[in-house]
């Protein structure tokens, strides 16, 4: 065999990964910026501009999971024990505002509770998963093909920084979905959310940039040899010009181009942890090719992914299709 | 060692808890997708108007029920991970692909329909709508064909290697998935789901019967869902008979403790109808037993020889007491369902299916029954086969995370906190949204006379202001 599928299935991952990410960070976005619109009509909007794809986009989170399983499975048994607790407050939080989007059109007088559910259910997800990834980043220790470290070992100050700044670039990730998606008020406010946000987002992935190399030394090392190099000086060039798009297209009231942008600085800051991993997936103690599963494994579910996934992209995006536009107050979708 | 064996003890409680509270989600939204295609296509089909509604109605209970099996079912994916991580490391290789066929074939699927079958009614045309409702459904059960695949693989595991690093190597794909059991299990499964939505949706009609509110929508209803139980819960019984003699082929000790047989029977064993298993002292006390009946059914001849946990170490015994309950509860409401469905049937000869109003109150008492027996059963079946996780291969000692027991037990209670906080509240909700169906304009009106204005719409969220008619 020419290929080495362990490779292909690191990067389907990482786009099953990176899919989740970009969709499900909006939808979270959204939970995130609810105590900064008071009025239950402008939540109703909101709500309404994600409710018939949240379902689809969080999909991406358990191919993400069953996926690393099925092809990494030694990378899923001690990852997922690694960040045990982070985890299970992901999922607590995922429940909470899961359920939200039906159960708060459900009752009166309860509203308070389910919306209250689906901002902390949504911060809480977004905070762990940026825990998690900061953990990841710190290094997992494994021994004997299992976790080899404590159950609070993830809580460092680097988790928790990487945690606020998910939380916030998803928090800019909503706010330009919304721009997009509304109209009026609800829209205005939310291109004042957006410029705060823009500039914290910067700001969380420059403090990110700088302290990665000094908890990894090794992390400097892959970033300044070849060709890693080329994308290392070129990723701060490309993510100052999608500030530039975001904060332009704010300024002369564009719909799009904000939130266009603000995906191409997660799918920069993607590409740069993935480039920072390789070749390890959990590191410092797992390579790609240590944690992959026997041949027959890769291969039989490769035939699948590489058959099935296009045709998930195409019916996802026939939903957005279905549901392109704006979303306007009260209309629901009938 | 105690320490592990705490968190070990832990570790099953968690997962016994929450896939308890998964299973009849999915349970109920496989019957519930089905049922929706159906009346669906009914409408396009008939134009009558009386399917559109009852369409609306379940849709949104539905969309409950499902939103509440997404996030419960997120949960399962990842605590595999968390909470049996030398499982996952040695047994991915091949149940993970299934799991990941999963994903890929139905999750997608279900979850890019839904929003078009749910909000896109108005959006797209009526063919494409109920083309968005069929996939969902067909995405319910690709589901569980693949998730029924793997756990029928540890059951009866079959087409595999081991490698050096202690891993389960696939090995002939075929033999995995289509394992001893996996039929078996697939069809007494799909039959369960299908069974459960059609006790709920009559008891639903049955309530409102007996209520007088809306007597063309109740009627079609119970009538729809009583057929539904006369001629599924036989073949369930058939299926499930076989199912059992399967299991005795392939798992003679779960066979063993669901009959409570501590000791084997050279000339015949016999059935235990009650009794209270001792599994400390090998003995069932106060045991009610029908001679001989037990190798009849199993072995299809009184005389038969049975073998029992005497031909069985101790350490590789299955909890007799819970095995042997949870099998009788499950096969107790069976036989309930099968007299409501033979009562159902004589009351339609009679002519008195939607006048019977004992026959109602039945149905509205057996509205929860299938849940009820989908958990007796998977209790029978999983708890039967410990102590191990890959039957005969793996044991479930041998499969846990090595993580401290406080973390096991903080997270088990604030599962425990939060299911029943969030899931209760689902149910409340549910229930509600059963509870009310509203007057019926249209078709009545012309019957009886004008009675209302023009210009109400029917459907469930006719009584909700503008603005909260989400869903609808």
């Amino acid at each position: 065999m020419g290929i080495d599928l362990a490779f292909i299935w690191a990067f389907l991952i990482a786009f099953a990964v990176l899919a989740y990410v970009v969709m499900d960070g909006f939808d979270l976005g959204i939970g995130i910026l609810f105590p900064f619109f008071r009025e239950k009509r402008d939540r109703d909007t909101m709500m309404n501009t994600v409710a018939p794809v949240w379902d689809g986009n969080e999909t991406w989170l358990v191919m993400g999971g069953g996926g690393l399983m099925a092809v990494f499975p030694l990378a899923y048994a001690t990852v997922l024990t690694a960040l045990y607790v982070p985890l299970i407050a992901m999922l607590l939080g995922l429940i909470f505002r899961g359920v939200a989007f039906e159960f708060r059109w459900r009752t009166k007088r309860w509203l308070p509770v389910w919306d209250w559910g689906f901002c902390v259910g949504s911060t809480v997800a977004a905070f762990s998963q940026g825990i998690a990834l900061g953990a990841l980043i710190e290094g997992i220790p494994v021994a004997d093909r299992a976790y080899a470290g404590g159950w609070w070992n993830w809580l460092t100050p680097f988790s928790v920084a990487t945690g606020i700044s998910l939380v916030i670039g998803y928090a800019l990730l909503g706010a330009t979905w919304l721009v997009l998606k509304t109209t009026d008020d609800l829209a205005a406010r939310a291109r004042e959310i957006a410029r705060p946000a823009t500039y914290l987002t910067l700001l969380g992935m420059g403090v990110f940039s700088l302290w990665t190399p000094l908890i990894g030394p090794h992390y400097l090392g892959r970033w300044l040899s070849f060709p890693a190099v080329i994308f290392s000086v070129l990723v701060p060039l490309l993510v100052l010009a999608c500030v530039a798009v975001i904060i332009s297209g704010l300024n002369r009231q564009k719909d799009a181009p904000p939130f266009l942008a603000a995906l191409g600085l997660f799918v920069l800051g993607f590409a740069g942890i993935g480039i920072s991993f390789y070749p390890y997936i959990v590191p410092p103690s797992l390579t790609i090719q240590q944690a992959a599963a026997p041949h027959a494994s890769l291969a039989f579910l490769l035939v699948g992914a590489l058959v099935l996934i296009p045709i998930i992209l195409a019916y996802t995006a026939y939903a957005y299709w279905v549901f392109r536009g704006k979303v306007r107050p009260g209309e629901g979708y009938h | 060692m105690l320490e592990n064996l705490d968190a070990l003890l832990l570790a099953r409680l968690q997962f016994a808890f929450t896939i308890s509270f998964h299973i009849v989600l999915p349970a109920f939204t496989i019957g519930l997708a089905s049922y929706l295609f159906v009346l669906n296509a009914l409408w396009l089909i008939t134009k009558r108007q009386v399917y559109e509604e009852l369409f609306e109605f379940w849709k949104t209970i539905f969309a409950v029920a499902f939103g509440m099996g997404v996030v419960s079912g997120i949960v399962m994916s990842y605590q595999f991970g968390t909470n049996w991580s030398q499982f996952s490391d040695k047994v991915g290789p091949v149940i993970g692909p299934l799991m990941g066929y999963e994903v890929l074939t139905a999750f997608f699927l279900e979850a890019g329909f839904l929003g078009v079958m749910l909000f896109g009614f108005h959006r797209v045309g009526h063919g494409l709508h109920l083309f968005a409702t069929g996939m969902v459904a067909l995405g319910t059960l690709l589901s569980a064909t693949w998730i029924l695949a793997a756990n029928s693989w540890m059951q009866t595991p079959a087409g595999f290697g081991v490698n050096e690093a202690g891993q389960f190597v696939p090995l002939d794909w075929w033999a995995i998935i289509f394992t001893p059991s996996f039929p078996y299990r697939f069809v007494h499964m799909v039959l369960a789901a299908y069974l459960t939505t059609a006790l709920v949706v009559g008891a639903c009609g049955a309530w409102h019967l007996l209520r007088g509110g809306a007597p063309r929508r109740s009627s079609t209803m119970f009538v729809m869902a009583m057929g539904m139980v006369a001629v599924v819960t036989p073949l369930q019984i058939l299926a499930g008979d076989q199912h059992g003699l399967n299991t005795l082929e392939h798992q003679p000790a779960k066979v063993m403790a669901m009959e409570g047989h501590f000791d084997s029977h050279p000339d015949g064993a016999p059935l235990i109808l009650f009794g209270l298993p001792d599994q400390k002292n090998k003995r069932v006390d106060y045991a009610i037993s029908i001679p001989g009946l037990s190798s009849l059914i199993l072995k299809h001849g009184w005389k038969e020889p049975l073998a029992g946990l005497d031909t069985i170490p101790d350490e590789l015994e299955p909890p007799v007491a819970v095995v042997f309950w949870s099998f009788r509860i499950m096969v107790g409401l069976g036989m309930a369902m099968l007299l409501l469905g033979l009562w159902s049937a004589v009351a339609w000869w009679r002519g008195r299916l939607t006048t019977d109003r004992w026959l109602h109150r039945a149905a509205v008492v057996m509205g929860p029954s299938g849940f009820l027996a989908i958990l007796a059963g998977w209790i029978t079946t999983e708890v039967g086969r410990q102590p191990y996780t890959v039957y005969g291969h793996l044991l479930t000692a041998e499969s846990v995370s090595p993580i401290a027991a406080p973390a096991v037990a903080v997270s088990l209670l604030a599962f425990i906190a939060v299911y029943f906080f969030v899931f209760g509240a689902g149910i409340f909700y549910i229930v509600r949204l059963m509870a009310r169906l509203p007057a019926e304009p249209e078709e009545e009106v012309l019957d009886k006379g004008p009675v209302r204005t023009a210009g109400i719409t029917p459907g469930p969220a006719q009584g909700t202001p503008q603005g909260d008619t989400h869903g609808h």
